[in-house]
């Protein structure tokens, strides 16, 4: 057994045992969802059903149907596909990187945080493939044998590389989350009473027996996919960021890019998480595993990638200056005073002065707070990808073709739309699978439950 | 050949490991443990090899990779070498800084699914098979270990309930088996 210092605030509080963490994880699951959740359900459905609508239409239609024209080809489609994708950084972030650090304060959020990075991606993933106008040959982007001859998909661009990063984190990412639920899904068949529920889980939970040699390669195999999904959750976002670094676009083309994306992902990702965790651990009945320490820890982690992300900020302002470039320079000046300053503002506002607020440590240990700003950061950092695209096309080299981006009803609503459906899965996640690793809870109950930790025998050699 | 299994519950992780430890020394064979969560250190007192699969992990990747270099070698150079801002790449070191993104993404999704496929395929874990542990409480609270007569030839079954008796059990179930 592995103890940890005195000082070290318990990471499961109360006189929990063994079975009583199986109890709370697994009763919200069985017994009958509340009210609550068939009203958030409810909304989020129709809220995603109009997205779909807005699809549809889109694809019947052709994308002219969204708000962009001769000088902005790129705008909200973009912009929501890298913001989604960035939201979909903290869970692989929780699960694979703070394990290799041997953080076990993850092992309460890991769960949740990866279901929610699969769906933000699969939201993610819509973007570029509705932008292509037409779905059905969206197989294109992949180098199959055709009849067209000698005609292969371009791997030096940057958008082939985006294929590839994104459906390798996707899968990747999935079949992380998977393999870690399957013994938690041999929990939920082993106490499943009714015939329906027992035959749906014994099918997902794989027939899975708990053996000793199975426990040493699940240990093993969750080490190397999180060796492996570490460089991974980096190589992502790094890509997804030569989208425009690789361009001579002003304001895009910039070597600071992969970073600071990375950065502004694990933001962002650590932001939305904290939203939807406040909300399950009061409405699931989890504050003993999901406490004011695990909230405080990711607060850290929101402020530290927060002053990366507004040192990038600066860094970036002042280069375009330092550089000597007349366009360069005038791509920044014009981002902050131009008619688009009040994007500009509103994403230094929500992204660099916001996090800082976390170094008072009444601050950062406070819920309401913190649900505030994990708020606030998602809209500033929307507002950083719409400042990036928008801003640096809107007024290119001839002044007769600048133009403005004003949203069609159809960009509202996909956006929109994809908000919904992102909680439409939650939601069924919430209700239908184990939302903390149980069994992985397990072990650290006797090195940092609260009432071992508390007892006289803790600090005895054995 | 008949042979005679017996399970023997504990509640609690430490006393099954505690237990195992002393009937290993007293000469049991213990063919297998089942618990809820992995117990840290129980492998080498049971006898359990670490696993190999880390080796096919490295495996997979190294084919990821080969393929990776091949595929874009031959697409990019060999059959149809493209003309981009008419900078040199007529050969594939000319252009690997930009092969190296696919690369390192082809390399990591062959790893983590060869990996995992053959994790489940090595535990016979597959969709819809039936539960393999022997009790459902070892997936909530409860730690299981399977002893088998035929492999303990040299102790009556009345010598083993006399040890397992000190062991200070939860449960004892014994089971004929065919």
């Amino acid at each position: 057994m592995q103890k940890e210092a005195a000082i070290r605030e318990p990471l499961i509080l109360g006189h929990k045992t063994y079975h009583d963490i199986t109890e709370d994880v697994c009763r919200p699951i069985e017994d009958k969802a509340p009210k609550m959740w068939y009203t958030l359900f409810g909304i989020a459905l129709i809220i995603g059903l109009y997205g779909v609508g807005s699809i549809l239409y889109l694809l019947g239609t052709g994308i002219g149907v969204w708000g962009l024209n001769k000088t902005i080809g790129w705008a909200w489609d973009i912009t929501n596909f890298v913001w989604w994708v960035g939201i979909g950084h903290a869970g692989t972030l929780i699960s694979a990187v703070l394990l290799l650090f041997r953080q076990k304060w993850r092992m309460a959020i890991n769960r949740s945080a990866e279901a929610m990075t699969i769906f933000a991606v699969f939201m993610a993933g819509l973007f570029p493939l509705i932008h292509m106008g037409r779905l059905w040959v969206g197989y294109w982007v992949l180098p199959l044998p055709n009849q067209f001859g000698s005609l292969w998909v371009n791997f030096n661009s940057p958008l082939l590389w985006d294929v590839f990063a994104i459906s390798t984190y996707l899968s990747v990412s999935l079949v992380f989350w998977y393999i870690g639920l399957i013994p938690d899904f041999a929990t939920i068949r082993d106490r499943a009473k009714k015939p329906l529920s027992k035959k749906m889980y014994s099918i997902l939970a794989f027939g899975w027996s708990g053996r000793a040699k199975h426990w040493n390669r699940f240990e093993l195999v969750s080490l190397v996919l999180a060796g492996l999904a570490t460089p991974l959750v980096f190589s992502v976002h790094s890509i997804v960021s030569f989208d425009f670094a690789t361009s001579v676009i002003p304001g895009w083309h910039t070597t600071i890019f992969p970073p600071y994306f990375v950065a502004g992902a694990v933001f962002s990702g650590f932001a939305m998480v904290q939203t939807l965790l406040l909300v399950m651990r009061k409405a699931m009945g989890l504050e003993a595993y999901i406490h004011t320490k695990h909230v405080e820890y990711m607060n850290i982690v929101i402020m530290v990638t927060g002053s990366i992300v507004g040192t990038a900020y600066i860094t970036e302002l002042f280069i375009s200056w330092y550089s000597g470039v007349e366009y360069e320079s005038y791509a920044f000046i014009n981002r902050a005073t131009g008619p688009y300053w009040w994007a500009y503002w509103s994403m230094m506002t929500c992204n660099v002065i916001s996090p800082q607020l976390m170094w008072i440590p009444k601050l950062r240990r406070s819920l309401l707070f913190t649900f505030f700003i994990s708020i606030v950061v998602n809209i500033g950092m929307w507002f950083e990808r719409y400042v990036i695209i928008v801003t640096s096309i809107h007024r290119d080299y001839i002044p007769a073709a600048w133009s403005m981006h004003f949203p069609s009803h159809i960009d509202i609503g996909v956006y929109v739309g994809t908000i919904g459906l992102f909680f439409v899965f939650f939601l069924l996640f919430a209700r239908f699978f184990p939302v903390l690793a149980l069994n992985e809870v397990k072990t650290i109950l006797k090195g940092s439950g609260q009432s071992y930790k508390e007892s006289p025998d803790y600090h005895k050699h054995h | 050949m008949s042979d005679k299994v017996i399970y023997v519950m504990y509640d609690d992780d430490e006393a099954l490991k505690d237990s195992a430890k002393k009937l290993v020394s007293k000469g049991v064979k213990i063919s297998e443990v089942f618990s809820p969560f992995p117990i840290h250190g129980i492998d080498p007192i049971i006898g359990v090899k670490n696993t190999r699969l880390g080796i096919m992990a490295f495996l997979y990747g190294l084919t990821g990779l080969t393929v990776a270099t091949l595929g874009m070698r031959y697409f990019m150079v060999t059959d149809w070498p493209m003309n981009i801002g008419g900078k040199p790449n007529f050969t594939y070191l000319d252009n690997i800084l930009a092969f190296v993104p696919i690369s390192f993404e082809f390399t990591v999704l062959c790893a983590a699914h060869g990996m995992a496929i053959t994790y489940l395929l090595r535990n016979k874990t597959l969709p819809g098979m039936p539960a393999q542990n022997p009790d459902p409480r070892t997936t909530d609270d409860k730690f299981v270990m399977e002893i088998r007569l035929n492999e303990n030839h040299g102790i009556s079954e009345a010598q083993l309930d006399e040890m397992l008796k000190e062991t200070g059990f939860f449960e004892l179930d014994k089971k004929e088996i065919n």
